[in-house]
């Protein structure tokens, strides 16, 4: 990362366990290492991109980043102080600079509120007057594509792309210095996935603003983020300027993401290419590369010891044997 | 011009006309759907695809008899399963449907699910309805379709309530428990939004599967148009509350003819255009108890013609299936 910038975000060695109970007793049995060993630091006015297959633990790191989870080991630095032993009471005051996009926009929002009043919540803490709120609320419920006059609806009746819209404009309501994007754009088509893109852009600029993007697509990931990270089971094995990370990929899970991207551009009949392999648990990820029962390029060093991280280019680092 | 899709059976599972549903609100009647007809053939894979709120969940709903009544009303339409009416079902017969021909993946898995009970419980609940079977055979079963779908330690996860699975476990957990009941049609409410590519395709590779093997049909709502290219044989274009063009994959997809599927497709993120600012079609959808007059799409389109402001535009017919409501753009290509 360039020296020049500075840092609003960073995470080293985290990690989170859920404990695994069973039986009558309720004893722990095993643990789902959900999280095990992220780093990764964000500047002021750069999105870093998360990215990874379903159950790598992308979400556990959003909520342990807002400290809504405990971490199990790691450490969390904002703005050049230490989170992770803060309470939640002291914890309140940052919240507010830190602000998340829900991945499931429904079960975020109250339903006994009407959306307008879920914004405006935000928008009273700032302690604006009412008039003025309105006025804010209305814009942002516009910006987001949706019209002022859904303000006094409640979220059921919103279709799905809707309320993950609301979710993005309440998320917008706070000036915030951090905002976590947990795939905000998902449930939307692509005009209005265009739409959103170009505002968070947009804001990112004028505010300078710092996003932390997760997103299972890699088109979104790269239209947004300075730099990606790639998660497999618990961690990252691929971190890159996102530009690189297109034109020069390294690690081969990364390889299998990018050249899995359906598109319409490619050949319409061209199959599409799942991998193949036993899908690793995070319950007993296996001694060495996690990524080595579905590896094309598998051999027995993969499958001991701890794989570190080897630095291929400038800002570009791949924890596998294959990539130098 | 190519020629029209032939479906592998003949016979029309579902097939719904002109249906109307609309919302009642203090003082305004919001016309989510809004005269839509489709119909899907046995084993096919139709593709309902649109922006968000032009009323494709509501479809859905509607077919499975699930829209909140009031403030929803079925205003007109038939909706057809075979012989069966579902409009005129009782709800002990609609749960029979729901039970046995028609599953549905939700939107929103989280809020499908039931918290109170673990995943296993609810998997087994819909094998259990469909058919009665041995404890352990439903135990088996549970676990072959969490396999299926995916997820690690299947065994363990069963006893997982659906809070302690992430976004996309959950999504396909709705898949599992959908496919449970073996059932003559899916209603795939965007099943795999929250899927990355390589757990996408294992899902979209294990519906087509089935589908080879017991002629399943699918009925695909969907905004991904990536997706829809690689699965759909038919697809449905929707626009507030319409359809506004429809035909083959290769028809929609290779000769859109409506100007607003034209835009949907120059929208597309792609890796060639990183970096600049993406396409949008300009505006947004209209809000569904205010739309304009004549052609819905008539303010956001750089096609329109003063009778767009006016006329409600009927179905033009490209030959081969291949239908778009667009007169002026019609008319102008036929000339050419
Ligand atoms: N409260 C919890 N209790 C137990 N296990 C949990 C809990 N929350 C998450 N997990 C598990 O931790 C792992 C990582 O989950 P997480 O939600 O972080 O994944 P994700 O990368 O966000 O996936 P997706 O893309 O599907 O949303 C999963 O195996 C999940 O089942
Ligand atoms: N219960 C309800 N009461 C009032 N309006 C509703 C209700 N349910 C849906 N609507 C409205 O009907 C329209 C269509 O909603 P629907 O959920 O079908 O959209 P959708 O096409 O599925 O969109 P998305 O892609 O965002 O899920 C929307 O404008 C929505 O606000
Ligand atoms: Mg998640
Ligand atoms: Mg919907």
């Amino acid at each position: 990362m360039d020296s020049q910038e500075r840092i609003l975000l960073k995470v080293e060695g985290l990690k989170k366990y859920f404990p695994v109970r069973r039986g009558f007793f309720q004893r722990t049995a095993a643990h789902i290492k959900a999280v095990d060993g992220v780093d990764f630091a964000i500047a002021e006015g750069k999105s870093v991109g998360l990215v990874g297959e379903s159950g790598c633990g992308k979400s556990t790191v959003a909520r342990v980043i807002l400290k809504l989870l405990e971490p199990d080991a790691g450490r969390i630095v904002y703005k050049g102080r230490d989170i992770t032993p803060l309470s939640p009471k002291e914890m309140k005051p940052l919240r507010k600079e830190m602000q998340i996009v829900f991945q499931d926009p429904f079960s975020s929002l109250n339903p006994r509120m009407t959306v307008g009043q879920s914004i405006e919540e935000g928008l009273r803490i700032l302690g604006l007057s009412k008039n003025r709120r309105q006025g804010r609320r209305d814009e942002l419920l516009e910006m987001v594509g949706l019209s002022a006059m859904t303000a006094d609806r409640y979220p059921h009746e919103f279709s799905g792309g809707q309320r993950q819209r609301v979710g993005v404009a309440r998320a917008l309501s706070v000036e915030s210095s951090l905002i976590i994007c947990d795939e905000p754009i998902s449930a939307l088509d692509v005009s209005i996935q265009a739409q959103i893109i170009n505002l968070l852009k947009d804001l990112q600029d004028r505010l300078d603003l710092s996003y932390l993007f997760i997103s299972h697509d890699l088109n979104v990931v790269g239209y947004l983020s300075d730099t990606v990270a790639v998660m497999y089971l618990g961690h990252v094995v691929e971190y890159a300027r996102a530009d690189t990370l297109f034109e020069d990929p390294r690690h081969p899970y990364t390889r299998v993401l990018l050249s899995a991207v359906p598109s319409v551009e490619a050949d319409l009949t061209s199959k599409i290419k799942t991998l193949k392999g036993e899908v690793p648990s995070p319950m007993d990820p296996p001694p060495g590369c996690k990524f080595q029962g579905r590896c094309p390029l598998v051999e027995p060093r993969c499958k001991q010891g701890e794989i570190d991280f080897s630095r291929v280019g400038e800002d570009h680092l791949v924890r596998c044997w294959k990539a130098t | 011009m190519e020629e029209a899709y032939a479906p592998p059976h003949k016979d029309t599972l579902l097939l719904v006309e002109d249906l109307r549903v609309h919302f009642r609100g203090h003082d305004h009647v919001a016309r989510a759907v809004d005269g839509v007809s489709f119909d899907v053939h046995t084993g096919e894979t139709v593709c309902l695809v649109g922006e968000s709120g032009c009323g494709k969940t509501v479809t859905a709903l509607a077919i499975l008899g699930l829209v909140p009544i009031p403030p929803g009303v079925i205003a007109s339409g038939k909706i057809r399963l075979r012989d069966t009416n579902l409009l005129t079902l009782t709800e002990e017969g609609l749960q029979d449907i729901r039970g046995n021909q028609i599953s549905m993946v939700f939107q929103e898995p989280l809020t499908a699910l039931n918290p109170v009970f673990t995943i296993g419980d609810q998997i087994m609940e819909a094998i259990q309805v469909h058919e009665k079977v041995s404890e352990n055979e439903r135990r088996r079963r549970c676990i072959g379709l969490l396999t299926d779908v995916g997820i690690p330690s299947p065994e363990a996860r069963l006893k997982d309530y659906p809070h302690q699975l992430s976004g996309g476990q959950r999504q396909r957990v709705m898949v599992a428990m959908a496919l449970a009941c073996h059932p003559a049609l899916i209603i795939a409410d965007e099943p795999t939004t929250a899927l990355d590519v390589t757990v996408q395709a294992q899902i979209l590779n294990l519906m087509k599967s089935i589908q080879h093997a017991s002629a399943m049909s699918v009925l695909y709502i969907t905004h991904d148009l990536g997706v829809v290219s690689t699965v759909a044989d038919r697809v449905y274009v929707m626009y507030a509350g319409l359809i506004v063009e429809q035909g083959t994959r290769d028809q929609v997809f290779q000769h859109p003819r409506h100007p607003y599927t034209r835009g949907l497709l120059a929208s597309l993120p792609s890796r060639s255009k990183r970096g600049k600012r993406l396409y949008s079609i300009p505006g947004s959808v209209p809000n569904p108890a205010f739309k304009p007059k004549g052609c819905p799409f008539h303010p956001r389109c750089s096609a329109a013609i003063a009778e767009c402001a006016v006329d409600f535009p009927g179905m033009c017919d490209y030959g081969h299936g291949h239908l778009s409501r667009c007169p002026p753009v019609y008319s102008r290509e036929r000339q050419e």
